[in-house]
């Protein structure tokens, strides 16, 4: 009893660092898992990739101007992801070009110039903590940032709720009967930018999109609601994140691949053994129903 | 009787190519009317101008104030895969009432649950969306009409791909709404069902070829008229002049196909 004490809650109790890692890990979870329910739902998971990448200039700009510090890096990865959010957004929607095409051009030119803007300054190490991130080394500013994030999404998904379902499940109806179908796009798009730069000072940018998109993924296979898929998603979510932690410590990872593997555990446990899963759906039933 | 919606020399269409070329009429309040027509002549466009997800390139089309719409599109752009349950998707048409904000009430719960025993689908409120036949879908997307309580229906091809009972019972609301004084324009294919149930009709052929009574509407010379239109774009048509463009003059629309009668069939309609 005591080694699992040691094990698995020692860590927490003894060091602040953990202590600051888990709660900003968790509070992550909790803001950027529902948001990942919506973005599959939509078919944008690649969108949360492209998006990811599109914040790195802005980070990168802060990092050149002020060294490694955790605001200016924010607020510069949010001015980009909103650049190139807008940017894609307004092409698709003005264009007869598609949110997948135009979203790609966007964040591979912002890819480019974030990999450009990087390299003028810091040596390799430092593009890898900027891409990498550092859950372990979370301080109180941090921790604020993450946990406005939490609140702003938590009460924006509460608000646009019934808007965002409609828009998934039917535009063309909400657009007769609301003009909200534009704005509330937006709106998400500004929720899954605030999110990522969230989690980029936890998991960096590459990684962040993993505990959006991968708690959100394996969730569909266990409920066919949107409501519980959420919860689902952020329970998911941070038991990765526990785990992830736990690992990183007890084995010296590092701790986001760790938190993200962890995720990617589940994910495909729950291809597998979900009740919408591979056994589940693909073997066949021994007994049917007469109607 | 008052209108509905009215069409002031309204030219809808894409990329400067008109789909519905300088109509003109007026929709009575709690009239029932057919559209028909060939393929590309215009209908689903007409439907999209009145609810405003098309914006007119000429011309305008008013809907009276205060009018609540409900539109069942064509090709509707639901996402099936959407892990939601029958009640879910009728609870949208709650949307005009309740808003973003409002909370769904008792009565509204109870509107819903009627709506869709008034469809033939008691019993169905948690089956999930994904699991529907067609059939099944198209009476629920009625049965969210119902729970909008609209007074203008738009409804466009509804009876595409479904079984002779579900049409029967879907003329059936159809008929209820009638009786209930909501304006309710129907895109219909079937000219036999037209002449059976509706009791106007608006023949399209991108202008109005006839619009009035069904049964004259769909008389054998309209009908021929109306075929003669041809359905493929010219690129190089000439522009429609602004001037003189509610005549026969069309260079692009073949001109001296359409005689006067025509126009004053869309009058006769309106009137």
């Amino acid at each position: 009893m005591l080694a699992l004490y040691d094990y698995l809650i020692g860590p927490f109790v003894e060091f602040a660092f953990m202590q600051r890692a888990l709660a900003g890990a968790l509070l992550l979870s909790v803001s950027a898992c529902p948001v990942g329910v919506f973005l599959m739902l939509r078919r944008m998971s690649l969108t949360g990739d492209a998006m990811a990448h599109a914040i790195l200039p802005g980070a990168a700009v802060g990092f050149l101007l002020y060294g490694l510090q955790i605001v200016p890096m924010t607020l510069g990865g949010l001015a980009a992801g909103v650049i190139v959010a807008l940017g894609a957004g307004a092409v698709a929607r003005l264009t007869i070009q598609k949110e997948d095409a135009s979203m790609a051009a966007f964040y591979l030119i912002s890819l480019a110039l974030g990999v450009l803007i990087v390299s003028l300054r810091g040596s390799n190490v430092d593009l890898m903590h900027v891409l990498f991130g550092t859950v372990l080394a979370l301080n109180n500013d941090a921790l604020s940032l993450i946990g406005t994030i939490t609140v702003v999404t938590l009460a924006a998904l509460a608000i646009f709720w019934r808007a965002l379902v409609a828009e998934c499940l039917d535009p063309l109806f909400l657009r007769s009967v609301s003009q909200l179908g534009p704005p509330v796009h937006f709106v998400f798009l500004g929720l899954v930018v605030f999110n990522l730069v969230g989690g980029f000072q936890a998991l960096g940018t590459l990684l962040s999109v993993g505990l959006m998109m991968l708690p959100a993924a394996a969730a569909r296979f266990w409920t066919s609601r949107v409501e519980p898929m959420c919860l689902l998603a952020v329970v998911i979510g941070a038991a990765s994140c526990i785990s992830g932690l736990l690992l990183s410590y007890h084995a010296s990872l590092p701790s986001g691949p760790a938190i993200i593997l962890s995720a990617g555990v589940v994910y495909i446990f729950s291809i597998l053994a979900g009740t919408r899963g591979v056994l589940a759906t693909r073997v066949r039933p021994t007994a049917h129903r007469i109607a | 009787m008052s209108a509905c919606v009215t069409f002031e020399d309204l030219t809808l269409g894409y990329n400067s190519h008109p789909a519905v070329h300088h109509l003109n009429g007026v929709v009575r309040s709690g009239s029932l009317t057919a559209v028909v027509g060939a393929n590309g002549s215009g209908k689903s466009t007409l439907m999209k101008g009145i609810v405003g997800v098309l914006k007119p390139i000429a011309g305008g089309c008013r809907v009276a104030p205060r009018v609540k719409l409900a539109y069942l599109p064509q090709q509707s752009e639901l996402d099936r895969s959407f892990p939601a349950r029958v009640v879910d998707l009728v609870s949208l048409g709650l949307w005009p009432r309740r808003g973003l904000l409002g909370r769904h009430r008792i009565e509204d719960r109870e509107a819903v649950a009627k709506a869709l025993s008034s469809v033939g689908l008691e019993g169905f409120d948690k089956r999930p969306i994904d699991t529907l036949s067609g059939g099944q879908l198209q009476r629920t997307l009625f049965a969210r009409v119902l729970v909008q309580d609209a007074d203008l229906i738009l409804l466009d091809e509804p009876f595409n791909a479904i079984d002779a009972r579900t049409v029967t019972d879907l003329i059936g609301l159809i008929k209820r709404w009638h009786g209930e004084e909501r304006t309710i324009m129907v895109v219909v294919h079937d000219l036999e069902l037209v002449r059976q149930h509706f009791p106007e009709a608006l023949l399209l052929a991108r202008r109005s070829v006839a619009w009035g009574d069904a049964r004259k509407t769909l008389a054998p010379e309209n009908l021929l008229r109306a075929r003669q239109f041809h359905e493929a774009w010219d690129n190089d048509a000439s522009w429609c002049a602004p001037e003189d463009g509610r005549g026969d003059a069309h260079a692009h629309d073949g001109s001296g196909k359409q005689p006067p009668q025509a126009e004053q069939a869309d009058r006769g309609g309106a009137a």
